[in-house]
């Protein structure tokens, strides 16, 4: 025990309650409440409904979404893909490349994310690259912005692989495409599905730059909620922010079971 | 493609013995030259230890012929083939490191099968090879567990199971036993030696700090010290006329005494040398008769003897004052002190040992006195 006696300990958690439940709990608390209230007037709310569910799971909402989890699958797995790649390119770089990509690799995140849809709307809206209006600008905004978590995720991870592995498997005769197959990626298994869990939460979660790009007919769900709440409809967008929370939490977890799986290997 | 290919046939030529020749191999890491101009002749089926201190790049040479460094010069040869530019897969040469680098998330037997899927052996001789290469090394119990369920010990013998499982003409260990305890140690030495019986056709290149390990397992030594080799031969030459005081201190023990080289000895390639005090004035009226050449008389010259090649003599050679006497069993180690040296000497078992204070004198054949330096070709 850190903290010996008693009544020290109960003053800590106290603090603790004080501190962590207005700051954390309480707002998911009150969307949870509000997304089966009907009216919410005085103190509390009142007229609780399972209606703003319904509403919630069919028509634009419904197809929202689904919008938002093809477009965070979608970007989740490019962001792997080229994350991983460059991260291990950048592993077997000299220090010249390494810089490089490091350096660009930090950009998105550095960058606020209005800018890079701004970026994405300039650069994609004239012909031969015309994806402005389509779903693809969304997916490839997604991408953008977590590309870069995937990349530092796998990269510190391949720094801290101990490369007597690969070359154990290279001295007993494995091509490069090999070792990366059966050790390299392996190894790294954890981080990579650490990395697709965060990459598709941020995506679910994405707002600023999908504001920027969205067409009418690819309306991830933070939009719609934020339509929802912009029309008054505060207790039908609370319903679809748990929703939101619900779909994403459920996501994380069956990823996390990857990769206990790994682990325990 | 092809170069798959090459790398089975690589590997299913593993019949014929091969050496391994280090031709001024050398390795620097920014601006630090770490392995200096090695040069080096293992001989196919031979055993040959890399003997040095730690950084002395023992290492570095092991992973030249790994494939693992580029050498910025020289050449490396396995079979009379130049592979300086080949890439560690396709090399064929089998390597157990320090760490072992087991693949932690593959079984034993995968760990095993995995250089054998890698060389492209047809899938239905798999499984009977990996049993194999697992019995050879008495690990075929537990082919199905994972390599953090086993001991240190346990792991090695999978690491080196792994290695001869793709027949590799050359196998390098890097100081292979440096993670056991003691005991586990000299089991495993044993094994090793036991092994190279049974695989005599099989050179293996073997690095470790250990001189024990070096002069049980090596047919020859080679002796590493700041990133050179400073000697190379059996362990009886480099025992009982090493090239220079490093190589005689590290292998165990050596006396060196300094001399004064006062003429010819009474033998051809002897001379006759006298002991020089430490305030550097001769101390002995009775000339030593050494081993060694090349040095002109009136110069200094270290010799080297072994403590259980010098005999206590009852009226000739060196007088000493014994300083200190200890049982050791089959033998009494005395200390005696020889014109302000103290002189190490082992005698099998004394029925009537001096006593400390007393005067002794002690002799030595001409030939297990050697010169320093001088006492083998080159
Ligand atoms: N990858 C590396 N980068 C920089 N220096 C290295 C590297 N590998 C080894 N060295 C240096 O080279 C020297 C020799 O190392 P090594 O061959 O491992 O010695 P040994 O095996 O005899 O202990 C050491 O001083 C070590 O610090
Ligand atoms: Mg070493």
């Amino acid at each position: 025990m850190l903290v010996p006696s008693r009544t020290a300990r109960r003053v800590i958690h106290l603090l603790f309650l004080v501190a962590f439940v207005p700051v954390f709990a309480l707002p998911f608390a009150v969307i949870v409440v509000a997304s089966f209230a009907g009216a919410w007037s005085g103190a509390l709310p009142s007229h609780p409904t399972l209606g703003n569910y319904a509403a919630a799971t069919s028509g634009d909402s419904l197809h929202a979404l689904l919008t938002s989890l093809i477009t965070a699958v979608a970007a989740s797995l490019i962001a792997l893909t080229v994350g991983t790649w460059a991260a291990l390119a950048a592993d077997a770089a000299g220090r010249g490349l390494r810089r490089v990509l490091d350096g660009a690799f930090v950009l998105p995140v550095a960058v606020p994310s209005v800018v890079v849809g701004l970026g994405l709307l300039v650069a994609f809206s004239k012909p031969p690259l015309l994806l402005n209006g389509t779903p693809a600008i969304v997916i490839a905004a997604h991408t953008v912005l977590v590309t870069a978590f995937a990349y530092q995720s796998v990269r510190a991870a391949a720094t801290r692989l101990d490369p007597a592995f690969a070359q154990a498997a290279a001295g007993l005769g494995a091509t490069p495409l090999r070792v990366l197959l059966r050790i390299r990626l392996p190894l790294l298994l954890p981080s990579l599905t650490a990395a697709a869990g965060l990459c598709f939460a941020l995506s679910m979660g994405e707002l600023s730059a999908t504001m920027m790009l969205y067409p009418p007919s690819w309306t991830p769900l933070p939009i719609r909620i934020f339509a929802l709440t912009d029309r008054g409809s505060l207790f039908s967008g609370a319903a679809l922010a748990v929703l939101l929370m619900a779909a994403t939490l459920a996501v994380l977890l069956a990823v996390g079971r990857i990769r206990t799986r790994a682990d325990h290997r | 493609m092809t170069a798959l290919a090459d790398s089975a046939v690589e590997a299913a030529a593993a019949e014929q013995p091969a050496g391994i020749r280090f031709e001024d191999v050398t390795v620097s890491y920014h601006g630090t030259t770490v392995l200096d101009g090695l040069t080096l002749d293992v001989r196919p089926g031979e055993v040959m230890a890399l003997l040095g201190p730690s950084g002395s790049g023992k290492t570095t040479a092991l992973r030249s012929v790994a494939g693992f460094v580029e050498p910025e010069r020289g050449r490396i040869h396995l079979a009379g083939r130049d592979i300086t530019e080949l890439p560690p897969h396709r090399r064929g040469i089998g390597m157990v490191v320090q760490s072992y680098a087991l693949f932690p998330h593959m079984r034993v037997d995968q760990n095993v099968a995995f250089g054998l899927q890698a060389q492209r052996v047809p899938r239905a001789e798999i499984p009977a090879r990996v049993a194999d290469a697992l019995g050879k090394v008495g690990m075929a119990d537990y082919a199905r567990r994972h390599p953090r369920e086993l001991s240190g010990g346990q792991q090695q013998r999978v690491a080196i199971a792994r290695a001869l499982a793709i027949r590799p003409r050359v196998l390098l260990l890097d100081e292979p036993l440096s993670a056991l305890d003691a005991q586990l140690r000299t089991g495993m030495l044993a094994e090793l030696a036991r092994l190279h019986r049974e695989l005599p056709e099989l050179t293996i290149l073997y690095v470790t700090h250990d001189q024990i390990e070096a002069l049980t397992l090596a047919d020859r030594i080679g002796v590493m010290r700041d990133a050179k080799l400073v000697d190379c031969g059996t362990a009886e030459e480099l025992y009982r006329a090493p090239r220079d005081e490093f190589v005689a201190r590290f292998l165990g023990g050596a006396n060196l005494l300094p001399v004064r080289i006062v003429g010819d000895g009474p033998r051809a390639g002897t001379l006759a040398a006298a002991l020089v005090g430490p305030d550097g004035v001769d101390a002995s009226a009775e000339p030593l008769a050494v081993t060694g050449g090349g040095v002109a008389a009136g110069e200094r010259a270290l010799v080297c003897v072994r403590p259980h090649l010098l005999r206590l003599a009852g009226d000739a050679g060196l007088p000493g004052t014994v300083v200190e006497v200890q049982w050791r069993g089959a033998v009494h180690r005395l200390t005696v002190d020889v014109a302000g040296h103290a002189v190490t000497v082992d005698a099998p078992e004394l029925k009537a040992p001096p006593a400390p204070g007393e005067t002794v004198r002690l002799s030595v054949a001409a030939e297990d006195a050697v010169l320093l330096g001088s006492g083998r070709r080159g």
